[in-house]
């Protein structure tokens, strides 16, 4: 939807605030969703647990996990709570570091580095258990690490939350189901 | 430590602020009753405290907790970061046990409002049968009021708070006063269709949220985040439905006692409570503040442990404990789900489906009169979950497992079962055994000194048959709706909840007719200490599958009045 209609369903659910008898300064925080919506993002990202060349590594993966992740925020995210947590950082500078060992043993650049074709041969291996060999257990248990932790960077981001299409928290006078989609499920139910 | 002897004398202290506290407060003080509240937890202002129509991208930690805490298992943030359950499963220096091979979960809410932040809102009536279950089927203990005596109080209670619902004529679940519901989600609908072809009742929800204006209270604005409290105060919570409003308008009447944890009730000679002693959690004093009357609201194994701490020579078991039942008869709702994903909802066509903050149609129990061929006691409701839930951290976490991958043909495969999955949710009632109770762990004391509570928790057979049958009912009505289900292999006792994990918790200080079986009258008022009573759902002598939130304030607004009537005759 687009922000001016966010913001009218914001302000009106703020007016409702009002009216059970909450105080406008009481009422402002809804409006936190808009006023950060202007915020621009501006500015080239430092590493706060990683160094340059892990983050050009964790970049490029969250990418090719879920398109768009970068976009998402989800290597940030992955480097803020890593920066707060040490278990967290060495399973992702362990990770990070053995696919970049496996790459430059094979190819002599970094995963990061590498033609697209080599960067998808590693992931189909790591990204399926179904390949799990003493070789290859530390790629896919840090793979499932990296898609889990992008999915919930992307997915709760603009470009995650339209590729669902998850239209709700917004609010609605009256609650209506579209008839459309009530009867696409029943034509396909038999019900 | 010293009274200080100046301090006022309340009419009232009320020892928690949850839906027995709250509706304590709404009562007495409408009545020109002072009150004072003991809560454990801060004061909270739901308009700047809830974090509702937040998006997880407006948080950079999105709602993992700045160091990842989730991702470990040990989230500081029960139900979510974006909830309003203020408290949670492990409360920091506030530790329980449970006793050998035992496993309890206890969930502790500090705060305004206690457990109304984030409760479930379901507001079904306990049915006529459930008042006398003993009669019924010779298990348990009968109540010592009956259906008629509580039913002026639901219609009190459903009129002030505003409860959803249809006229249904089901004797499980009686109906009551209601303000018009919402319609069906898609997933719904297909349920209920479902549900008809096997002939399971599924029937339009009984919500704690209002539809309509009432009271100054908005409408509901349908944005599906209950769990999130409300700013517009349109679903209740204590805070904002009782407590806050009592504030404003009788502000002489209300003294509130944030941040005060209760340790022991005081009495005198004559085996009156004088004053609960309490600490100052900000600066760990101890205080005390003076009474007439006490109230216990502060949750059934809180208020317990809150007696049986208040031991003397005159109370050797505790307060208000001669017959030795503070802490018995412990009982939690059973809980079972199963789901699956509905092959006729994969790529259904975008809407909101937010709603109201839960489901929008139930099951109640419908085989009441067929217990003798069903081969186990009582019975359960079914919970329906579906539709587009918001994102969150976690969200597709088992999609990506299941689906394994990368890449645009995971995003298809996530985009097309995303608001397919219909999850359904078993409460089922649990009969009180003797296996199962609180004690004082001798061993243990929390950070303020406190001896705190042991849990020794059992299923019995009667639960775990009708767990089997919620397992069976479930796989049907799946399997309706056109899903494939795979049975679990795993053992009925490794597949039930955990006790204390669906918060039901409940008959620590039950009442009775006998003062030999029971610790409280019918009134909720101690059989010994005529001062003392208990407002949560300690009293409640049996635990049905309705979830107990609409009783415990239907049954405090019946103890508020005679207790207003006996202070007012000189009796308390």
């Amino acid at each position: 939807m687009s922000d001016v209609s966010r913001r009218d369903l914001l302000r009106n659910i703020a007016a409702s605030a009002l009216v059970a008898g909450l105080s406008a300064a009481d009422a402002q925080h809804v409006h936190e969703a808009a006023a950060q919506d202007k915020k621009a993002a501006g500015g080239v990202y430092k590493p706060k647990a990683f160094t340059e060349r892990e983050y050009a590594t964790l970049r490029t993966l969250c990418d090719l996990i879920f398109p768009g992740a970068v976009e998402g925020g989800a290597p940030e995210f992955i480097d803020l709570l890593s920066a707060n947590n040490s278990e967290m950082k060495a399973i992702y500078t362990g990770g990070i570091g053995w696919i970049d060992h496996r790459m430059t043993a094979r190819h002599g650049k970094r995963f990061s580095e590498v033609a697209a074709a080599q960067q998808i041969a590693m992931l189909d291996l790591i990204a399926y258990t179904k390949n799990e060999t003493t070789e290859l257990a530390a790629g896919i248990r840090f793979f499932d690490w990296i898609r889990k932790m992008t999915a919930d960077a992307y997915y709760t981001s603009k470009p995650g939350i339209a590729d669902l299409g998850f239209m709700g928290n917004k609010g609605m006078a009256k609650f209506e189901v579209p008839v459309e989609a009530i009867q696409y499920a029943l034509k396909r139910s038999g019900l | 430590m010293q009274a200080n002897r100046s301090a006022p004398t309340y009419d009232v202290v009320i020892i928690g602020s949850g839906a027995g506290g709250g509706t304590m407060v709404q009562i007495l003080t409408s009545l020109g009753i002072k009150v004072a509240v003991l809560e454990a937890g801060p004061m909270i202002n739901p308009a700047k405290d809830y974090k509702e129509h937040m998006w997880g991208y407006q948080v950079p930690h999105r709602g993992a907790a700045e160091d990842g805490a989730y991702y470990f298992g040990r989230s500081p943030y029960a139900f979510g970061y974006f909830t309003a359950s203020y408290g949670g499963w492990q409360l920091d220096g506030e530790p329980y046990t449970t006793a050998p091979g035992s496993q309890f979960r206890w969930f502790r809410s500090r705060a305004l409002g206690g457990r109304t932040n984030h409760y479930g809102r379901f507001s079904f009536r306990f049915s006529d049968y459930d008042f006398k279950p003993y009669d019924r089927d010779g298990l348990g203990d009968n109540w010592p009021i009956a259906y008629d005596d509580l039913a002026p109080y639901y219609d009190k209670a459903e009129s002030f708070i505003g409860i959803t619902g249809t006229k249904e004529n089901i004797r499980s679940t009686p109906d009551g006063i209601f303000q018009e519901p919402p319609p069906p989600r898609v997933h719904e609908v297909l349920v209920q269709r479902a549900s008809k072809k096997l002939g399971i009742p599924c029937i339009p929800n009984r919500m704690a949220v209002i539809t309509k204006n009432h009271n100054g209270r908005a409408a509901c604005h349908y944005c599906g985040q209950c769990g999130r409290g409300c700013v517009t105060a349109s679903n209740y919570c204590s805070a904002n439905v009782q407590i806050l409003p009592a504030m404003r308008k009788t502000p002489n009447l209300v003294t509130m006692f944030p941040n005060s944890m209760a340790r022991e009730l005081i009495t005198d000679a004559s085996g009156k409570v004088t004053a609960v002693s309490y600490v100052d959690t900000q600066t760990r004093t101890e205080k005390q503040i003076k009474c007439r009357t006490v109230v216990l609201a502060a949750s059934a194994c809180e208020s317990a442990r809150l007696l049986l701490n208040s031991k003397s020579s005159r109370h050797p078991n505790g307060l208000a404990n001669s017959s030795g039942v503070v802490g018995k008869y412990l009982t939690d709702t059973l809980g079972f789900a199963m789901s699956a994903t509905i092959p006729a909802l994969r790529n259904l066509p975008r809407h909101d489906s937010d709603g109201m903050g839960g489901m929008h149609v139930f099951m109640p129990w419908w085989l009441w009169d067929k217990q003798q061929q069903l081969g186990f006691p009582r019975g359960y409701h079914i919970e329906v979950g579906g539709g587009f839930g918001m994102p969150g951290v976690g969200s597709f976490h088992g999609a990506c497992r299941r689906f394994e991958g990368y890449g645009a043909k995971l995003k298809d495969q996530i985009r097309e079962e995303y608001g397919s999955v219909v999850g359904l949710a078993g409460r089922g009632e649990m009969i009180p055994n003797a296996d199962t109770y609180c004690d004082i762990d001798p061993n243990v004391v929390d950070k303020y000194g406190i001896p705190v509570l042991r849990f020794s928790f059992k299923w019995s057979d009667h639960e775990l048959k009708q767990m089997v049958h919620m397992e069976q009912t479930f796989a049907e009505v799946l399997t309706t709706l056109g899903a494939t289900v795979i049975k679990s292999q795993r053992s009925p006792r490794e597949k039930i909840s955990v006790g204390g994990e669906i918060i039901h918790e409940l008959g620590t200080i039950r009442m009775g007719a006998d003062p030999s079986t029971s610790a409280l009258n019918k009134y909720c008022q101690s059989h010994e200490v005529k001062n003392l009573f208990v407002a949560d759902a300690a009293p409640f002598v049996s635990n049905p599958d309705k979830n107990p939130t609409l009783t415990i304030c239907a049954l405090a607004w019946r103890t508020a009045e005679y207790i207003a009537e006996e202070m007012r005759k000189g009796n308390v």
